[in-house]
């Protein structure tokens, strides 16, 4: 029973990092069938904007320094910026692109910032301590989980439903869903494209943020390419769901994790170091049964 | 008074020209039909006033303001509103959602929470259907749902895109009624655009037909129409060649 609880808090808390990129690419896709590579950029970046630039071994914070009751809604913060910051500098000149020639700019927007962060910080990762109570554990069910865990599933909830409540019940969130649904239109009913675009963007960069936050509790170190494993999954789990499906891309997140853990669980020891192999046929075997995604929207369509 | 007027307006799709120097003028409580053929131009037309297509050349006025390429959404905040072909609901939005939609732009609560009851009274089908995912709301039903949606902006003008496309018989006739009703309540400024005159001459108005991206016609529908210019135009006879 200890066992099972342990493994099911394994893979929740897997799931929801998974389920929150997956949330942050499905939301951009949605509204304007980009498929954004940096993503994973925006993760690393809200995490090293807490350093004090310096390629030293040391870590030294610099915007870390904040309390901590701060210093959460302010990786977020940082991360929805990083995200706005580009679509306006970057993704806004390029909207009448193509989807091809949006993803190729998200691919080297995200070269820019992992460079960028390079430079500043070279490529050692920074033991970095922030957060640390919630290192410790918590009983239950006779079950130990680490706190952090339990607090990452419990503020993943909380996003979900705030982030149902926000696209159901308020005048943007209307906007969006219709704007993912067939954008033209919805600019002929006068939703303001840009508006729409760049909350998609703010709302994605602050799950980045959170995302990035919970990868450095855990870790206890920022890498430049922390974000990247999550985004690859992140991307993988909104294609099951369905590309444009917010609702498929949180579900495959957490299948996904789920699987990943259970994988872990059940193979035999020798095959273990080779979860990931299996993870990815199954992911194969979903695609193939059903390549539309496991929930693909039924009005979903290619734009003019 | 002249609220719509477009001058000299091509459009091109890369090498293709979808329309040549088209030329338009609909005054306020006004109804206009453009007919004419497939790929004679009449979408492209709407979309271009409506600002999804840029034009290449000309100009296009709405309520004397030069709205040539402007963003559909601006030209949608200025009172134009598009009923596109093939209906075009949010099907996975509910009814009521996709009127909300229609009313979003407008500042005021109020009068758009009136609006919608008065919708509701004039389409009690979409009262009983209104949490109802609009996908599942039968053709007829969703062109009765995008008329009410483009009436929810309180436009200036409603251009509408093949209304009677893939519906019933029957159908086309409540959206007709429904669409004469609406313009003799509310005075309503009308584009409608049909593949056929036969509409055109049955509700009367000022019709125009394109041919290959040209306007090849214009006048009153019911005079084209007993004249024989119509078919004339249609099927591109010129006068000497008339068919015996």
């Amino acid at each position: 029973m200890t066992a099972v609880l342990q493994i099911l808090f394994d893979a929740l808390s897997l799931g929801s990092l998974y389920a929150l990129g997956a949330l942050g690419i499905a939301l951009i896709f949605g509204v304007m069938r980009l498929v954004n590579f940096a993503h994973g950029d925006y993760i690393s970046f809200s995490i090293f904007a807490l350093l004090w630039p310096t390629t030293a071994a040391t870590t030294i914070l610099f915007l870390g320094q904040v309390p901590p009751a701060v210093l959460i809604p302010f990786v977020i913060l940082i991360g929805a910026g990083v995200s706005v910051l580009s679509e306006i500098l970057v993704f806004r000149r390029l909207r009448d692109a193509n989807p091809a020639t949006l993803m190729i700019a998200s691919f080297a927007l995200g070269f820019v910032i992992k460079n960028l962060l390079l430079m500043l910080y070279s490529s050692r990762p920074k033991s970095l301590s922030i957060l640390p109570g919630l290192a410790q554990q918590v009983e239950i069910g006779g079950a130990r989980i680490p706190l952090l865990q339990v607090v990452t599933v419990a503020a993943t909830i909380v996003i979900l439903i705030a982030l149902t409540a926000f696209l159901k019940r308020t005048r943007f969130g209307l906007e969006m869903r219709a704007a993912a649904q067939d954008f033209t239109m919805a600019r002929m009913l006068g939703v303001r494209a840009n508006r729409v675009i760049l909350l998609a963007f703010a709302i994605s960069g602050m799950l980045a943020g959170a995302i990035g936050l919970a990868i450095v509790v855990q870790t206890g170190t920022a890498d430049i390419n922390m974000g990247l494993s999550v985004m690859l999954v992140a991307f993988i789990a909104t294609v099951i769901g369905g590309l444009g499906s917010l609702y498929g891309a949180v579900v495959a997140g957490f299948l996904i994790g789920g699987a990943s853990v259970l994988m872990q669980v059940i193979l035999p020891l020798d095959a273990r170091p080779f979860r990931d192999a299996f993870v990815y046929a199954l992911v194969i075997v979903v695609l193939l049964w059903r390549p539309q995604g496991l929930f693909a929207p039924r009005t979903a369509k290619q734009r003019v | 008074m002249t609220l719509l007027a477009v001058e000299g307006l091509s459009v091109r799709y890369g090498q293709l020209t979808a329309l040549r120097d088209a030329s338009l003028m609909l005054d306020e409580g006004e109804t206009l039909f453009v007919t004419g053929p497939n790929g004679a131009g009449k979408s492209t037309l709407m979309k271009a006033i409506a600002g999804v297509v840029r034009p290449a050349a000309g100009c296009i006025r709405l309520g004397g303001r030069d709205i040539t390429g402007e963003a559909p959404e601006t030209i949608a905040r200025l009172g134009f509103s598009m009923v596109p072909e093939g209906r075009q609901v949010f099907g996975e939005l509910t009814v009521d959602e996709n009127l909300r939609l229609g009313a979003g732009m407008r500042g005021d609560r109020a009068g758009a929470a009136r609006d919608l009851e008065s919708v509701f009274e004039s389409f009690p089908m979409l009262k009983e259907r209104r949490d109802g995912a609009a996908g599942l709301l039968s053709g007829g039903q969703q062109q009765m749902l995008v008329i009410a949606r483009a009436l929810m902006t309180r436009p200036r003008l409603v251009a509408i895109d093949e209304p009677s496309l893939g519906l019933a018989p029957l159908v086309i006739d409540q959206v007709y009624e429904l669409l004469l009703r609406l313009r003799a309540e509310r005075r309503l400024t009308l584009l409608v655009v049909e593949q056929s005159s036969t509409r055109a001459t049955m509700t009367g108005g000022r019709m125009m037909l394109l041919r290959s991206g040209r306007v090849v016609l214009e006048g009153d529908a019911r005079e084209l129409n007993a004249s024989g210019a119509v078919e004339r135009a249609y099927f591109g006879y010129s006068d000497a060649e008339e068919p015996a």
